[in-house]
């Protein structure tokens, strides 16, 4: 995918000229946030299976070496292929390489975004596989010609309306209206013979289990089961992290992921795919194949980004996040959007591309209030920051009027006196009107709202001279 | 403060009982932009049975530091606010995110250091927000206090999701005579201020402001509360921008009955429909005024 995280500023004003975008966004953000609500306040004991998810993850993390390979042995007792990748590029040549071998022309996939991650897309497109993208919010952003905008419902950006008029020009059977229950059929009609003519089915996996090697898909439309059955060989892209280490282990998740993500108990489906077809099944893929791939996440592992790797991708953070409800997915200009991709980011690309996301946050903390495995994004997001004033990466200016402030207020006499000067200066300029509608060098405020005057004198002079009085009134 | 009150001691010679002695740690916002709620917080404390100082060494919480990644900036104002605050019984601050700074956040900056951390543990264990403190520590609730107006209360994120202030304030707010609450929709979430982020990002702040403003447009609320400046300075900005006459206080000002006076960007010349041509401006003369 195109990281354009380092024009974030132009991303986010095309963004918000795009006038469905707001939309689009507060719909479904809204009932997201209303439906995980409900669903959190109806499940008791969420904050033990949540103390539970997160003790798992960095248990799991700490022994990540000892787990990895206990599930590399058991899925290949399953009769799975194991192959490991530490780069994007390794995990699609090793991909690209089993559709070489099987001949492959077509390849179905169940969105991932670890397929996204490693740029499975424009690899099979370069090798020219035809790829058809199962999940219904996935093939409406291949038919636009978009990346994905959201990392649990890619096509958050798109009204109904939109994605009806894009089905009309794109559809061999069009919708009739806009109803969304028309949408899916015609999107029905669209896909399911390319399910069965696949030669391949690509997945990712929401999790992996070390102790019975089992891939774990969790999904809602049962793409994930009709991409990986009906063809000859199943592919699975999956991140290191997504390490569990038994089923019972698992099972905390699966209670936690449909609940932060969708606002619902569980999803339609969640299959354990253990290896390839055995003697008598009645169907499945006659090969399986699980790309393990790092991709930075090894280094995030030995430094303070380590909480991050217990995300299991669920969006609640970017589904409550105001930075996000504004500006949407794209802008974000990574493969992961957000609060969690604002961190993702910058350790997968570098800190000097990606040096807008950290800092574009208010520091609410309503992401880390809303993660289901406790994860400390706004802590992260200020670590960041952190390391990129100490590597210089902070911009010049800010750094020098941060340091002229700094050196002021360390020197209460100092501060009292630019205070004083400041104070007054705006006093003159507001006049009787209590406020400022234009301040030299506050454009950034002023643009958008008015600044209030201070209301008279700082406080320490007022405080000094009502003490006084006080003094001279007790003496009297 | 003055001569029907502590400054000689009288309070302390009527009640046996010693008081806790409080050092009020202002914030550079209310120091410079809105003095009247530091008044109105000593005013509040000291109704509440404290005996209140606000130390001159103070200026910053360090936030602005912290925030931009500037460690050893921080380190040092912190620093200086726990030396000048080492005196104290309490430290509080009428600001959510300050106070959470200081409570909470500063710890990372003493964690290579023992014998700081040390220092630094006593003197967060000291330090309260405002609100928290009133009702927390103290279990004060406001007696005789009048506020004719229809409030939404705004609950600003640092003292909320920091520090865990919910309830407080409006269990302090219930005791005014006068004050009804109505609710505020997305009363929970970030107003778009986030220190130096608005005018870092001015257009993604401000779209997440238009969308505070809507909302508090349609709660009815002709008065709009929240516990922290910054907040409360960005959302009165956009309001008054946008022509709309909800007055904007500081919790604490309405609590310490000293709401009477222009709003957070509003002149006396906004007030006609009251009596504003007889207030004062200046929110230490009005209150020595008033009580003298």
């Amino acid at each position: 995918m195109r990281q354009t995280s380092d024009k974030f500023k132009a991303n986010v004003t095309a963004a918000l000229q795009r006038p469905n975008l707001r939309v689009a966004l507060n719909r479904t953000t809204t009932l997201l946030q209303t439906r995980r609500a409900g669903v959190i306040a109806d499940f008791p004991e969420y904050e033990e299976v949540r103390d539970a998810g997160q003790r798992i993850k960095d248990h799991t993390l700490e022994n990540l070496d000892h787990y990895l390979v206990e599930f590399e042995k058991n899925a290949i007792a399953s009769g799975a292929k194991v192959h490991w990748a530490s780069t994007p590029k390794e995990a699609t040549d090793t991909i690209l390489e089993i559709c070489k071998a099987h001949d492959a022309k077509s390849v179905t996939r169940v969105k991932s975004m670890l397929g996204e991650e490693i740029g499975i897309g424009e690899a099979l497109a370069a090798n020219g596989i035809e790829r058809v993208e199962t999940d219904l919010a996935e093939h409406i952003i291949q038919l636009a010609g978009d990346p994905p905008s959201h990392i649990v419902m890619p096509a958050m950006h798109k009204t109904h309306e939109d994605v009806a008029e894009l089905f009309r020009r794109k559809h061999a059977e069009p919708p009739e209206s806009d109803d969304v229950g028309e949408l899916v059929e015609s999107a029905r009609r669209e896909l399911r013979p390319k399910y069965v003519s696949a030669d391949i089915g690509i997945s990712g996996a929401n999790f992996i289990v070390a102790d019975t090697g089992s891939v774990v898909t969790v999904t809602n439309e049962g793409n994930a089961e009709l991409t990986t059955a009906p063809p000859r060989v199943h592919i699975v892209n999956v991140g290191i992290e997504k390490l569990v280490p038994t089923t019972e282990h698992c099972s905390v998740f699966i209670r936690l992921l449909a609940r932060a993500a969708l606002g619902t108990e569980i999803t339609q489906y969640t299959t354990f795919h253990n290896g390839p077809k055995r003697l008598g099944d009645l169907d499945g893929p006659e090969e399986m194949h699980i790309v393990l791939v790092d991709n930075r996440r090894t280094e995030m592992l030995a430094d303070f980004l380590r909480p991050m790797l217990r995300c299991i991708r669920c969006g609640a953070c970017m589904n409550h996040c105001p930075v996000y409800g504004a500006i949407g997915g794209h802008a974000y200009g990574g493969v992961y959007p957000g609060p969690m991709g604002s961190v993702l980011t910058p350790a997968m690309t570098s800190l000097k591309q990606a040096g807008d996301l950290p800092n574009a946050c208010t520091l609410n903390g309503r992401c880390k209030e809303v993660c289901p495995v406790n994860i400390p994004l706004p802590d992260l997001m200020r670590r960041l920051r952190e390391k990129q004033w100490r590597e210089n990466l902070t911009p010049r200016s800010f750094r020098f009027g941060l340091g002229v402030w700094a050196f002021a207020v360390r020197r209460p006499w100092l501060y009292r006196l630019g205070s004083r000067v400041g104070v007054g200066v705006m006093r003159l300029l507001a006049g009787r009107r209590g406020r400022l509608s234009i301040l030299p060098g506050a454009g950034g405020w002023t643009r958008h709202r008015n600044l209030p005057a201070p209301e008279g004198a700082t406080f320490m002079q007022q405080y000094k001279r009502v003490k006084r009085g006080a003094r001279g009134n007790g003496e009297a | 403060m003055n001569s029907d009150n502590d400054a000689l001691g009288f309070e302390a010679y009527k009640k046996p009982r010693v008081k806790p002695r409080v050092g009020l740690f202002v914030t550079c916002l209310v120091d410079a932009m809105r003095p009247s709620i530091g008044f109105a917080s000593i005013k509040l404390l000291e109704d509440a049975g404290c005996q209140v100082e606000v130390p001159s060494l103070q200026t910053c919480c360090g936030q602005p530091a912290f925030n931009s990644g500037a460690d050893d900036y921080a380190r040092a104002i912190v620093s200086q606010v726990i030396d000048a605050f080492e005196a104290f019984d309490y430290v509080v601050v009428p600001s959510g995110s300050c106070a959470g700074m200081l409570k909470v956040h500063a710890a990372e900056l003493f964690v290579d250091d023992p014998q700081r951390m040390a220092g630094y543990a006593v003197f967060s264990q000291k330090t309260f927000e405002i609100m928290s403190f009133l009702r927390d520590v103290i279990g004060y609730q406001p007696e005789g206090v009048r506020y004719d107006g229809v409030v939404a209360y705004h609950d600003a994120c640092a003292g909320l999701r920091e520090l865990d202030i919910h309830d407080q304030p409006r269990a302090l707010l219930d005791g005014v005579e006068g004050l009804s609450r109505v609710p505020l929709e997305g009363d929970n979430v970030c107003c778009g201020f986030g220190g130096t982020f608005c005018v870092k990002y001015p257009d993604i702040s401000n779209e997440i402001v238009e969308d505070k403003a809507r909302c508090i447009a349609r709660s009815g609320a002709d008065t709009l509360l929240a516990g922290d400046l910054g907040c409360l300075m960005n959302m009165a900005g956009k309001l008054s921008r946008e022509g709309q006459s909800v007055k904007v206080f500081h919790t604490i000002e309405v609590l310490a009955g000293m709401a009477n006076g222009p709003g957070i960007c509003q002149s006396a010349g906004d007030m006609r429909s009251e009596e504003a041509s007889a207030l004062p401006t200046d929110a230490a003369g009005s209150s020595t005024k008033a009580r003298s």
